[in-house]
């Protein structure tokens, strides 16, 4: 649905180029991911496909129409099908909530009437027709960007982008608002394209993920592989801020190592039958055991001493992946 | 007490407080009607917004600071030929309603942009995203939203107004100015000039309270 084809973006002012040479395919109806530090260039990479930004090199297609080809008046058009919501949300402070979701209706000029209903039907959806009449600032967090949420679906877009939607949010209210946002993909088919620097973020709402650094995609593939086996050192670097993968230091006088398994794998009792093997000793020095999608996992750091050390990463190899 | 005021002229003082009140609503208006198009110019022309344009925006920013950096008093002698023109005299209210536009509308017109800097940067994005005409961004986002910032901007310049109209009696625009001047400077009447102080002191409360109440009354956030 959404091509980026070899696409470049630099900034007038000079400094480093914001995007270097980025190629990704966005597939209808999925939960595409990009993830990546400030000044990645993610925010930018999203402006580009409703033409906030133009590319200075490259195509982005949207159904194989060249974005930056467009007229204004075909721009405006394709942004009615792309809907956008903000880490600060965007609202107009000035607007009551139900005055906010109709101000894309009214920018499209859809009859007065008909703006009432279609209000009044998007409010339901987010779970806010009790708040129509009230201003954002009377208003907490979660409940503005399901304000956010109604409004970019008002015009009735395939496509909703979300620049960081929930950084400003508790992680309690992120999981609401991340799947306010899986039922939407379920529900409507709406395609849904994600920034983010949490990986938490990615891996409770996306199918597919890109990670960014510097300009450029540096991994990419569906969730569960870049999450269970990160090839990047950078993806290692941002599963390591979740607290998926331990720090590397520890006071521990032997061999430390990252091991990650899963599937079946996962729940086979390795590390004693290792143990009782090879002579070693294990212990886990940190580590995370969980499940993505259907996908058993677990991330172990493991401290090796005495015995057969090698033949015990041997083993340990056989199951799952050793890193050091 | 009432023998210290016994020589002040009431009807004089009635009329020049009209005349003051005329001069400062008056170009206050006018500076609104100029003032707010060109903070809005100043705005949408500067880098980054839907109309950047280096060279405009240079060219309006130079245009504002050129009037902004000449003392009122001095504008007010430099305009004289451009009143002439415009309104035939350069006496009286008529004569100072041009150099008070000129004096204000700058000033204005550089509070409405900082103004409508204040407007969160998401908002105008999201606007824009929703397929907004610059029309449309204007009118139902940029306004609305900064719309207690420039209440609170026109409350400032009528405030300077109301000084600026006091100079202006000095080159013979009439009001409370010339008034304290003529008799309470020129002719050492002290009770015309407490009288005088006194009114201009009151009309800058009444203004900013009433500024202040509609900066309340549109205030959302």
């Amino acid at each position: 649905m959404i091509r980026i084809d070899n696409v470049h973006k630099r900034f007038a002012g000079g400094g480093g180029a914001a995007l270097a040479g980025v190629d990704l395919t966005i597939a209808r109806g999925e939960v595409f991911g990009v993830i990546g530090r400030s000044g990645a260039g993610k925010s930018t990479l999203l402006r580009l496909l409703n033409g906030l930004e133009k590319p200075s090199e490259g195509h982005v297609r949207f159904d194989g129409i060249d974005v930056a080809t467009l007229g204004p008046a075909d721009l405006r058009q394709l942004r009615r099908r792309v809907g956008m919501i903000f880490q600060n949300f965007g609202l107009l402070s000035s607007a009551t909530v139900a005055q906010n979701v109709a101000l894309p209706l009214k920018i499209a000029g859809t009859p007065r009437a008909a703006i009432a209903a279609r209000v009044a039907e998007l409010l339901d959806r987010v779970g806010l027709h009790d708040h129509a009449t009230k201003y954002p600032a009377q208003l907490s967090g979660g409940q503005k960007q399901r304000v956010g949420i109604a409004r970019a679906l008002a015009t009735g877009p395939d496509v909703l982008l979300c620049d960081e939607a929930t950084s400003a949010l508790d992680p309690e209210t992120t999981r609401d608002v991340l799947a306010l946002i899986a039922a939407l993909n379920r529900d409507l088919g709406l395609t849904i394209v994600l920034i983010t620097h949490e990986m938490d973020v990615v891996r409770q709402g996306c199918d597919r993920v890109a990670v960014l650094k510097a300009g450029q995609v540096v991994e990419t593939g569906p969730v569960a592989d870049v999450v269970i086996d990160p090839q990047h050192a950078e993806t290692r670097a941002l599963l390591a801020d979740a607290g998926d993968i331990g720090p590397g230091a520890h006071d521990f006088a032997g061999q430390v190592v990252h091991f990650t398994v899963h599937g079946a794998a996962t729940t086979t009792p390795l590390i004693s039958r290792i143990a009782r093997e090879t002579g070693a000793d294990l212990t886990i020095l940190d580590g995370r055991v969980g499940r993505l999608r259907d996908t058993a996992y677990a991330q172990l750091t493991l401290g090796i001493a005495g015995g057969n050390t090698a033949a015990a990463l041997e083993l340990l190899a056989q199951y799952g992946r050793v890193s050091r | 007490m009432t023998d210290f005021f016994a020589d002040v002229v009431w009807s004089d003082i009635a009329l020049a407080t009209v005349d003051t009140l005329i001069m400062v609503f008056g170009s206050l208006g006018l500076t609104v009607l100029i003032g707010l198009p060109l903070g809005l110019a100043l705005f949408l022309t500067a880098p980054g917004q839907v109309w950047a344009n280096r060279g405009l925006h240079g060219a309006l920013a130079v245009a504002v600071n050129i009037l902004r950096s000449l003392p009122f008093i001095i504008l007010l002698i430099v305009l004289i030929p451009v009143t002439l023109a415009l309104v035939g005299t350069s006496l009286g209210v008529a004569g100072a309603i041009v150099p008070l536009v000129a004096g204000a509308a700058p000033f204005f017109a550089r509070l409405v942009e900082t103004a409508l800097r204040e407007v969160d940067r998401n908002t105008i994005e999201a606007v824009q995203a929703m397929g907004a005409t610059t029309r449309d961004l204007v009118l139902r986002a940029l306004l609305p939203e900064a719309l207690p910032g420039i209440i609170a901007a026109g409350t400032v310049t009528a405030i300077a107004l109301v000084s600026y109209t006091a100079m202006a009696g000095a080159v013979g625009a009439g009001g409370l100015g010339d008034l304290a001047i003529r008799y309470g400077y020129q002719r050492f009447q002290t009770d015309v000039m407490v009288v005088t102080v006194a009114l201009l002191i009151v009309l800058v409360q009444l203004v900013q309270m009433l500024g202040d109440r509609l900066v309340r009354h549109f205030s959302r956030r």
